[in-house]
């Protein structure tokens, strides 16, 4: 947030500083002050690290909750450093309302670094198992399929495959979309994990 | 002398007591000789304590760490699984541990404690319903940012999780309403996780820190040392407050203001968090910027101050919130914007652009979006705007300030009444608190309850300095002012302490008269009894048609009440009573009760409606001639 005039969302007729105006020109209709929150809503993606401690996850989860944030994906696993735990969490909400999750995320003793990667050039990647109802009449042309959406076959019974496929979320809901019609018995993705492309690295800017 | 535990410090039996309870008490400046005796024997027997012969447990280090970050006074109530550190107490005659009725009054007191000293207050409980009972009070310092560690026993660590008797998940009770929270399995870490809980709960923006202790962790053998202070901050690599603020926001905040022509200081509770009331007054003096405070604000600037405009928000003077309307820039310091300073944000000060400067990032754009953000800690942010903004002189707002003026003498004259009586020679309760507030000269602690009290007690009482007034502002805990004004008289035993309260907040914690009496602990109480729950009964009234359900509140006799605890009680009925009932109180050495029988329908006006905006002020109501 910086000092100029658009960055309250007002649209004051005077680009500079309002002119004092007569009290009572203030019952008139003066233009209605913006609420935090109130922009456009669209998909973000925030990377934590985060003090690998008992409960983490539960003060993480916990705040979104309380505050009125909702989480769509939340992914969690180890870093390169033994003490810490990195998060991938993507959520909905205009820029002021996902910075203000992630200044509340900064509130936790045990978060080290928050980064909204939404704008960033990254590489986003989410991994899903899917098993398949496949009979004998078909199961070639789901493999065929599988074959061509680069997926993999991790499983096979029958009446059943287990496909893995890896991709950007976008791919995978493809994928599952295209495989609906043969029945899927399970499904379960991971969730998207992020990083930035290039030789910046979060991890490195956590300052210890 | 070798210490045993039985000689240390234990309180005298009932039964060679059966007496007038005379309790040791460790208030320095009480000036009884009693007082000066016992200090004396403390002493004596200081110098010859010796630790029993026995070796160095998990309760021993909590002790230890509570001596080390200069508690000396903390309010408990024991229990199954804390008995370890009961039984270690008695060794440790330099802390002073306050038994109270029920831990909620335990978490209060340690909050009133926490505010007149900006100390960490320190208050314990057992496991289950000692710790739920806990749980109101941790809420209640959360929502107002005091800084408080409150400790628990929890079952041995075997049976965690097999819902063993009085076990319940106090953790992850308190972790969504605490700054940080704890469960020590390992007496080895308790001296870290005790240095890093004080450590939390007061830098930065203060709060309540929870630690939660299993009974094994108590009784196990420890040799583990308490951590220095630089070790501690290395152990909280996520913890680094930002304290100064940024030279390029500093830039534009004096940049705001040397352009502002009807500017306004809000002054709130980080104000007095940050001890830079000081700082807020040489700024407000060389800008020449008039200072409105929030509830918790009260204090940060003496309302004599002639820059002092007042209280701000949904009861607040009507001259204050005209101001803010009619602003052309808000200095918003240690504020949040509560929903009850602001109304609909919509239509709030819609011509000011605002200055917002907090200690926590999270509460800047929280609430209303603001131009310029800083972080940083109040005192140094004021002292470093300070050589930044222009010397303004008086003149050059006189126009202002003669418009500021007239409106306070409208808004004063239509909402105070002054008259020492309301309709038909009821009291009428705005007498009353400003008698008090003259008659303790305005130099005591005034402890809120919650409701319409406390909005006379921030309206009329007239403050002076800082940390004088304490009110539960963010969560408005009923019952919270006998408890707090308990701490409060504790940690500012120079100052009177008043507990200003209705008659149901009052019978939701009275069971801590008994604490009063038993440690002699001198708070005033003036309970301002209308037999109703008078906010519920005005909001009824104004918005939900006059639909009384529940708001008819029958109470004791309260005289009977407090003689039955030993307490000296007067009542006045008629404002000729008044002043001779508070000074009565006051003539008493330890706790008294003043019973105000005040007017039952005597509404707080101006009011704001909820939802309604600063503009929108209803001062009267049919029937009410205010």
């Amino acid at each position: 947030m910086s000092g100029d005039a658009s960055s309250n969302g007002r649209t004051p007729s005077d680009p500079v500083a309002p002119a004092p105006q007569s009290p009572h020109v203030a019952h008139a209709s003066p233009p209605a002050r913006a609420l935090p929150g109130g922009g456009e809503t669209r998909r973000h993606t925030l990377v934590a690290i985060v003090l690998d401690k008992p409960g983490v996850l539960n003060r993480v989860s916990s705040l979104m909750r309380a505050r009125n944030f909702n989480i769509d994906s939340l992914a969690v696993s180890h870093t390169d450093q033994p003490d810490t735990s990195r998060m991938t969490i993507t959520l909905h909400g205009d820029d002021v309302a996902v910075e203000q999750a992630a200044k509340q995320l900064y509130r936790l003793i045990d978060v080290l670094k928050v980064q909204d990667v939404t704008s960033d050039p990254v590489v986003a990647q989410e991994l899903a198992l899917v098993k398949i109802r496949a009979t004998d009449g078909n199961r070639a042309e789901i493999l065929k399929l599988v074959e061509l959406s680069k997926g993999r076959v991790v499983d096979l019974a029958g009446e059943s495959v287990i496909v893995e496929v890896t991709g950007p979320e976008s791919e995978i809901d493809a994928f599952v979309a295209l495989v609906r019609t043969y029945g899927i018995k399970e499904l379960v993705r991971t969730g998207s994990v992020v990083m930035s492309r290039g030789s910046s690295s979060i991890e490195e800017a956590v300052k210890r | 002398m070798t210490m045993t535990k039985g000689q240390a410090g234990a309180p005298p039996s009932p039964a060679e007591n059966a007496a007038p309870p005379e309790r040791r008490t460790h208030i320095p400046g009480d000036g009884t000789a009693h007082a000066a005796a016992v200090e004396r024997a403390r002493r004596a027997m200081l110098d010859d304590a010796r630790p029993r012969n026995r070796t160095r447990i998990g309760a021993d280090v909590v002790c230890e760490a509570l001596l080390l970050q200069g508690v000396d006074v903390f309010f408990s109530y024991p229990g199954g699984v804390i008995l370890p550190l009961y039984d270690v107490l008695g060794d440790y005659p330099q802390l002073r541990h306050v038994l109270v009725r029920h831990e909620q009054g335990g978490a209060h007191a340690a909050d009133g404690y926490a505010r007149v000293t900006g100390e960490v207050g320190v208050c314990m409980g057992t496991s289950g319903p000692g710790a739920t009972n806990l749980v109101t009070g941790i809420g209640t310092a959360l929502l107002d940012s005091v800084p408080m560690v409150a400790i628990t026993g929890n079952v041995p660590s075997a049976l965690i999780g097999k819902d063993a008797f009085q076990e319940i998940d106090i953790n992850g009770i308190t972790l969504p309403m605490t700054k940080h929270n704890y469960l020590v399995r390992d007496a080895n870490d308790l001296p870290r996780v005790l240095a890093e809980a004080f450590h939390i709960a007061r830098t930065g923006r203060p709060g309540p820190v929870h630690v939660d202790i299993t009974k094994d962790a108590l009784q196990q053998e420890t040799s583990a040392p308490h951590p220095t202070h630089d070790e501690v901050i290395e152990g909280l690599p996520g913890f680094r407050p930002n304290m100064d603020a940024n030279g390029r926001q500093l830039k534009l905040a004096a940049a705001e203001i040397a352009k502002a022509r009807r500017p306004v200081i809000l002054a709130g509770h980080g104000i007095l968090h940050a001890r830079a009331w000081d700082e807020l007054v040489a700024f407000a003096e060389k800008a020449q910027i008039p200072v409105a405070h929030t509830l918790l604000g009260i204090g940060a600037i003496d309302e004599t101050h002639p820059l002092s405009y007042g209280f701000m928000g949904m009861h607040g003077w009507k001259h204050v919130n005209r101001a803010i309307q009619s602003a052309d820039l808000l200095i918003a310091i240690g504020m949040r914007f509560d929903d009850r300073v602001t109304g609909n944000v919509r239509t709030y000060a819609p011509y000011a652009r605002i200055i917002h400067v907090d200690i926590d990032p999270a509460e800047i754009g929280k609430n209303v979006a603001v131009e310029v953000p800083i972080v940083g800690d109040a005192k140094r942010v004021l002292a470093a705007l300070l050589p930044m903004v222009q010397a303004v002189d008086h003149a050059t707002r006189a126009d202002y300030f003669a418009e500021l003026a007239e409106w306070r003498r409208d808004s004063e004259g239509s909402s105070w009444h002054g008259s020492g009586a309301w309709r038909d020679g009821l009291l009428s309760a705005d007498y009353v608190i400003e008698r008090i507030g003259d008659l303790s000269k305005h130099a005591a602690t005034y402890v809120a309850d919650v409701g319409q009290n406390q909005m006379w007690l921030a309206r009329y009482a007239g403050f002076r300095g800082p940390n004088t007034h304490v009110s539960s502002g963010g969560l408005g805990t009923m019952g919270f002012s006998v408890p707090a004004a308990m701490g409060a008289a504790l940690g500012a035993p120079e100052r009177e302490t008043w507990a200003i309260t209705g008659d149901g907040g009052f019978q939701m914690t009275s069971q801590e008269l008994m604490t009063l009496v038993a440690d002699k602990i001198p708070v005033k109480i003036a309970l301002l009894d209308n037999k109703k729950l008078g906010m519920i009964r005005q909001w009824q009234e104004i918005i939900y048609g006059g639909n009384y359900h529940s708001a008819h509140l029958p109470g004791p006799d309260f005289a009977k009440l407090a003689d039955a605890y030993g307490i000296p009680a007067f009542r006045a009925r008629t404002p000729e009573e008044v002043d001779p009932a508070i000074a009565a109180a006051q003539a008493v050495d330890g706790p008294a009760l003043v019973w105000f029988e005040i007017a039952e329908e005597q509404n707080i006006f101006p009011m704001m409606p909820a939802g309604k905006g600063l503009s929108d002020l209803i001062e009267k109501w049919e029937g009410a001639d205010e």
